[in-house]
């Protein structure tokens, strides 16, 4: 009768199925029991709450978010801005961290001790601290919207944030950026002919003077055409503040300055490490082929060690997605401050609220993760 | 005889505890006054710190309005006013706590609302603070009128009743200003302190007590406008209708004490002699209403005895005796033109 149950494959399958339908099970009961044991004492439950109005203020947002839109709405604005605040700090404290990285390898004693000396500063801090320091730091630096400091009469930046213009209607931009991605097409190409050439002819092309020109010089003069042509929204001082145009608030730039600069010296020590790794006899290999010290670094260590380095930097990014919740201790409306703060305070639904905030972080969390993995096996040495 | 006297005895045995299980007063259960008892203290949560009405002064020691309400009701349940444990909770943190049963009530400063009675599975047992929210800013800014705010920075702490009451009040008038959030009343404070902000705003009584905390509190100036109706008390989960009661009643014997005149200094002398029926009943002489709740007699009488009446209570932790020197307003007896008004001791 059981005789199949002899195969180790059916066995398999069937263990899998019964832990499967075991954990379903058990989640099952605790949801239904958290949901029963808030009916009898009398709490709302569901996610209805999210349609809502929300009626909580969000001084600085990027999607048009307005108090008297829905708590779904309010929550998108607070995931902007947890991704805006990690993208910035992952890719200044990338830059940040290699160059800190490379610098504590140097051969020059005063570089590398002060590289060290930011690599353990920055290591033995707690990240609290660092955030409420570069707060205070910050506020504390810049004047009050009286005395701002002016570039042009356009810009101010004071201890309510930078006040920058910004144009009223787009066309103008629009024809521009079209422009801009016609010209980064055109270097992509150049590029790729240029290595073709130089692999065919051993002919240098002077790809990066090109390149600066037409990625660089060539936009920034579609942009300023773009901007004469365009009305502004100029900020001014109307009352208390300077009112108009789009401000970058002290909290963004403080959160900001906190991650990179704390992500970078951890993501320094990874790099270190890779570096390291590479056998000293692939370095000397390469200067006896007679390469430039960077071309060294760069065509001969770097790849090598990026095996080594991906790993560790992707936890690394990972903390620092986590880490922009301490965002809500200095006010910058980032997730946790305003769904898990102000809008849980609102509705009172605390496990439905966590639980989506548990599964937003995973979700970024596990696209980082994704990501990561698909760029390192791309980029993997081809070995024998 | 001998044989008698043993059969009356045995009698008295068995039938003692059937006459009093039949004829003494049943109450309902109650869990949160059964733990209270069993445990020997009260959990009370609290506000993180606020002067005047809970904060842990230099010595570790709780003082403060609604620290005087915890005391109150160890007093009332316990016998013993110093049988309270404090848990200081965040504007975020304090409906979970009460919710999950860490603590027995909440004192801390919690406005009463519509929505909080009706979604959070929380109870409100009357009014020991009437509130107003108002602004504070700086002295040289020049503000007389909460209008005069129009396109301020006004820092607030996030998912008060404040947060809201000004975001909805600026909108109406169509005057635009930017609220910013924290996560902590300190916080807020002291971002406000530093110039991130042109106002910070909370209630009245609060101002007054969080005032101290600024560098230079000559600089800033509480604004008189009042743009809102806050009144706090204490707060219960919903079910155990009997701790609910001792909670309510409690508070309404610390108002009724001082409307009939009974003070700390002569309870003593009104319980041995005052003729008022209304005083005799509060202070236990005649109508065993403890025995109603479930707690001692002498439950109203331990209250003024160890605590004092709402007057002295008050006058003690926000009033001309403390350092916020607030007058009573609202908070005064409705006979003297105030809004507290009790049912009576009947």
């Amino acid at each position: 009768m059981m005789t199949f149950l002899r195969d180790r494959k059916v066995r398999d399958v069937l263990w899998q199925a019964v832990a499967t339908i075991g954990m379903v099970a058990v989640i099952w009961f605790f949801v239904r029991n958290a949901s029963d044991n808030m009916v009898k004492a009398g709490i709302a439950s569901g996610f209805k709450f999210l349609w809502r109005d929300s009626g909580i203020e969000v001084p600085f947002n990027i999607t048009g978010y307005k108090p008297s839109d829905t708590i779904l709405a309010l929550l998108w604005t607070g995931i902007v801005n947890t991704l805006l605040v990690s993208a910035a700090s992952i890719v200044v404290a990338t830059v940040v961290g290699f160059t800190v990285g490379l610098l504590r390898l140097s051969r020059n004693w005063l570089l590398s001790s002060l590289a060290g000396f930011y690599i353990e500063f920055v290591r033995n801090i707690p990240l609290l601290f660092f955030v409420l320091f570069w707060y205070f730091g910050v506020l504390a630096a810049l004047p009050t919207p009286r005395d701002s400091y002016d570039f042009l009469g356009v810009i101010f930046l004071n201890r309510r944030g930078l006040s920058i213009p910004t144009p009223t209607e787009v066309t103008g931009f629009r024809l521009a950026l079209l422009a801009i991605a016609i010209l980064v097409a055109t270097q992509i190409v150049l590029a790729r002919w240029a290595r073709a050439r130089q692999a065919r002819t051993g002919r240098d092309f002077p790809v990066w003077p090109v390149g600066f020109v037409l990625c660089g010089a060539l936009p920034l003069a579609a942009l300023v055409a773009a901007g004469f042509g365009t009305n502004w929204d100029v900020p001014s001082l109307r009352g208390f503040n300077y009112r108009g145009g789009f401000v970058l608030v002290p909290e963004f730039v403080a959160l900001f300055m906190a991650l990179s600069t704390y992500a970078a010296g951890f993501i320094a020590e990874v790099v270190r490490g890779g570096v390291l790794s590479v056998r000293q006899g692939q370095i000397d290999a390469a200067r006896a082929l007679g390469l430039t010290p960077g071309r060294v670094v760069r065509l001969v260590v770097i790849p090598q060690a990026m095996p080594v380095i991906i790993p560790p930097i992707t936890s690394q990014y990972l903390n620092l997605i986590k880490n922009s919740s301490f965002g809500a201790a200095i006010a910058y409306p980032e997730i946790v401050a305003v769904f898990m703060g102000s809008a849980l305070v609102a509705t009172g639904q605390a496990i439905e609220i966590i639980a989506i905030t548990l599964g937003i972080y995973l979700t970024l969390s596990l696209a980082v993760s994704l990501f990561m993995n698909w760029y390192n096996a791309r980029h993997r040495l081809v070995t024998r | 005889m001998k044989f008698i006297g043993l059969a009356a005895a045995a009698a008295c045995l068995v039938g003692a505890p059937i006459a009093s299980s039949a004829f003494a007063q049943q109450l309902a259960p109650s869990p949160t006054l059964d733990a209270v008892k069993a445990r020997g203290h009260i959990e009370c949560g609290v506000h993180l710190g606020l002067p005047g009405f809970s904060f842990a002064n230099d010595k570790g020691e709780w003082t403060g309005l609604d620290v005087d309400y915890c005391k109150s009701l160890a007093a009332a349940v316990l016998g013993d006013a110093t049988k309270v444990k404090y848990t200081p909770t965040s504007v975020q943190q304090r409906w979970a706590v009460l919710q999950s049963g860490q603590v027995d009530l909440l004192a801390r400063n919690t406005t009463i609302t519509f929505s909080r009675n009706a979604t959070l599975g929380v109870d409100f047992q009357g009014i020991n603070f009437y509130e107003g929210q108002t602004f504070v800013v700086r002295t040289k800014a020049k503000v007389a009128a909460v209008k005069d705010l129009a396109d301020a920075t006004i820092c607030v702490a996030a998912g008060s009743t404040e947060e809201k009451t000004a975001a909805d009040w600026f909108r109406e008038r169509n005057l635009k200003v930017t609220i910013i959030n924290f996560q902590k009343n300190d916080d807020a404070i002291s971002a406000y302190d530093q110039g991130r902000c042109d106002a910070y705003t909370a209630g009245i009584g609060a101002l007054a007590g969080q005032r101290i905390k600024f560098k230079d509190p000559a600089e800033h100036q509480i604004l008189t406008e009042i743009i809102s109706n806050d009144p706090q008390g204490p707060v219960t989960r919903w079910g155990d209708e009997r701790w609910q009661l001792v909670v309510r009643w409690v508070l309404n014997a610390q108002i009724a004490a001082e409307a009939l005149g009974v003070t700390s200094k002569n309870v003593g002398e009104m319980k041995a002699k005052s003729q008022s029926a209304e005083v005799r009943r509060l202070l236990g002489v005649d109508g065993k209403f403890g025995d109603m709740m479930g707690i001692s007699n002498d439950w109203a009488y331990n209250i003024v005895k160890q605590v004092g009446n709402y007057g002295e209570s008050y006058e003690r932790t926000v009033g001309m005796g403390s350092a916020l020197k607030l007058k009573r307003g609202a908070n005064e007896l409705w006979t003297k033109g105030g809004l507290l008004y009790t049912p009576p001791f009947q």
